[in-house]
């Protein structure tokens, strides 16, 4: 049997340079609107006016954030819209310093999963935190919304601009 | 070991050609819950399996599989996404029951087509990068070339074709699920505009919404549910190779494979007389001609003049596409092969209501994954 099906041999930075060596390259168009439905869209319109909506199934009892239409461990219909705070605990967090781009950043952004208070315990929303020096973060800690204004909300969960020490 | 496999229950949500009112999970949990109700399962305690068709291109999200358990039931169960048509899923379910693996497995595939902006970038994305897509050619005209093709070899005239899409829209007008039902004649769609000649607009399925849900289950737990079993009799796929420059354009072999494995299975000899009814890939009008001769249900050359005489209509002697098919209902996009299989399970349970067929024992469904590819999946279902 032969080894090698293909002649083959090292190459060279040369070779690139003097592009002997040949790319595909392509940008592909991928455009999507997504119908958000009648969980997210509720969600959503709801972050718009400073609020946090979550839904409750009268089966497991669970209030859950971010709300859906139909409970995933009992598989049944949710029962009803359910507010919840805009405040809640750290659950984890990293100080990330490679932004989403790979630039590398001297002061980190700050994911962290928040259990939001009146949502069931493990439920909440993942955010970023802000307004707090990187070294004092701790799980636990306690945390409020901080709000976009009114006129800059879009729909969006980053109408929650982030997430500051209480 | 390679038990036997019936459909125990089928749901389905839609079909539209949009579905605003509805995220693609509600639209499935929707679904999932009639077919359970068909059923008379939980899924949470009966079923041990969840097998769905996604492609993430069509979902926007990659690694799409990680999204699918919510609106199933199926979380923290064994799960898996095929990138395929919805028949490779219930191919998968049935290999799993078939080998002794699991009992009770669920099967699903959506359409969220209208939620696709740059639809047929997404479907050009699907060319070779090298051969194909710097010509930057709608992939529509891969239909026109074999369609030329067809025309040119005398396997069917346009007016055979625009037959086709009469037929399977007036179908579709007895199917409350179909989203493009019309009282059409020949004459509209061989007059529509051009998408790529000899194909004009009217001769190619649109989009639709919807989600599609099966429930399997080997024969002998599927004595104990209420639904009315349909028998899994046989089930196969095959593809061609992807080269557009050196495929036949002639005669879809992917179906002919697909069908021959299928009829293996189904140790069936003589499909012409096996087969009451089919419901088969009519994407192109001229598809349903080409992929008819190719699953053996006429003589090559002859799906178009049997399509002229009526007899593939509901009232003749080889039902195709009794639910409008893709043309009448709506292409949608990874769940057309369980759209197909749908409407052959109704039929055989006699619950296709106004277009119920008279004689409807064995049924076969065909998918094909639509452009640029080659890939098609066949079932023979029984009552």
């Amino acid at each position: 049997m032969e080894h090698l099906v293909y002649p083959s041999k090292g190459l060279s930075e040369q070779a690139f340079e003097k592009r002997e060596v040949l790319f595909e390259t392509w940008h592909v168009k991928a455009e999507y609107a997504w119908d958000t439905g009648v969980a997210i869209g509720k969600y959503l319109a709801e972050l718009k006016e400073g609020r946090i909506v979550g839904r409750r199934c009268f089966k497991c009892k669970r209030v859950m954030v971010p709300p859906r239409m139909f409970c995933e461990h009992c598989f049944r219909p949710t029962d009803e819209w359910a507010y919840v705070q805009d405040i809640g605990t750290v659950k984890t967090f990293s100080l990330c310093y490679v932004r989403w781009d790979m630039v590398r950043l001297t002061e980190p952004e700050i994911p962290a999963v928040i259990d939001l208070d009146g949502a069931s315990r493990g439920m909440g929303i993942m955010h970023k935190l802000g307004a707090v020096d990187s070294r004092a973060v701790k799980i636990g800690m306690r945390v409020q919304a901080v709000w976009k204004p009114p006129a800059e909300r879009t729909g969006s969960i980053t109408d929650i601009a982030y997430f500051k020490p209480l | 070991m390679n038990r036997t496999v019936d459909i125990v229950g089928v749901g389905w949500s839609g079909f539209g050609s949009i579905t605003p009112d509805l995220s693609y999970k509600e639209m499935i949990f929707q679904a999932a819950t009639r077919a359970y109700a068909d059923a008379g399962i939980d899924p949470r305690n009966d079923a041990q399996g969840f097998v769905t068709a996604a492609e993430d291109y069509h979902e926007g999200t990659s690694i799409f599989d990680e999204y699918t358990p919510d609106q199933l039931g199926a979380v923290l169960r064994p799960m898996h996404t095929i990138t395929g048509d919805g028949l490779h899923a219930l191919a998968a379910a049935y290999m799993n029951i078939a080998s002794g693996l699991m009992n009770v497995v669920v099967v699903e595939a959506h359409s969220k087509a209208s939620n696709i902006l740059t639809l047929d970038h997404i479907t050009a994305f699907a060319e070779d990068p090298t051969f194909e897509r710097p010509l930057a050619i709608n992939p529509v005209a891969l239909a026109g070339l074999e369609m030329q093709r067809g025309l040119d070899a005398g396997r069917y005239t346009v007016e055979q074709c625009a037959q086709v899409v009469v037929k399977n829209k007036n179908n579709a007008l007895a199917n409350p699920a179909a989203a493009y039902a019309a009282a059409i004649g020949k004459k509209p769609v061989l007059e529509a505009q051009p998408l790529a000649t000899p194909l004009t607009r009217l001769m190619a399925a649109s989009h639709a919404d919807g989600a599609i849900v099966f429930v399997l289950a080997d024969s002998d737990t599927a004595k104990r549910f209420k639904g009315k079993p349909v028998r899994v009799r046989g089930i196969g796929w095959a593809n061609d190779t992807p080269a557009l420059d050196s495929r036949e354009w002639l005669d879809a072999k992917y179906a002919r494979k697909a069908a021959e494995m299928a009829y293996r299975v189904a140790q069936i000899r003589h499909p012409r007389g096996e087969i009451d009814f089919a419901e088969v890939d009519d994407t192109f009008a001229y598809k349903e001609l080409q992929h008819l001769e190719a699953l053996q249900l006429t003589e090559p050359g002859q799906a178009g003049a049997l399509t002229e005489q009526g007899a593939t209509e509901r009232a003749g002697a080889l039902p195709v596409n009794p639910s409008g098919g893709g043309l009448g209902v709506g292409s949608l996009l990874d769940a057309n092969g369980l759209a197909r299989a749908l409407e052959v399970v109704l039929q055989l349970r006699g619950e296709a209501g106004a277009r119920q067929l008279h004689k409807a024992n064995t049924g076969l469904a065909f998918a094909w994954r639509g452009l640029p590819t080659t890939s098609g999946a066949a079932v023979v279902l029984s009552n």
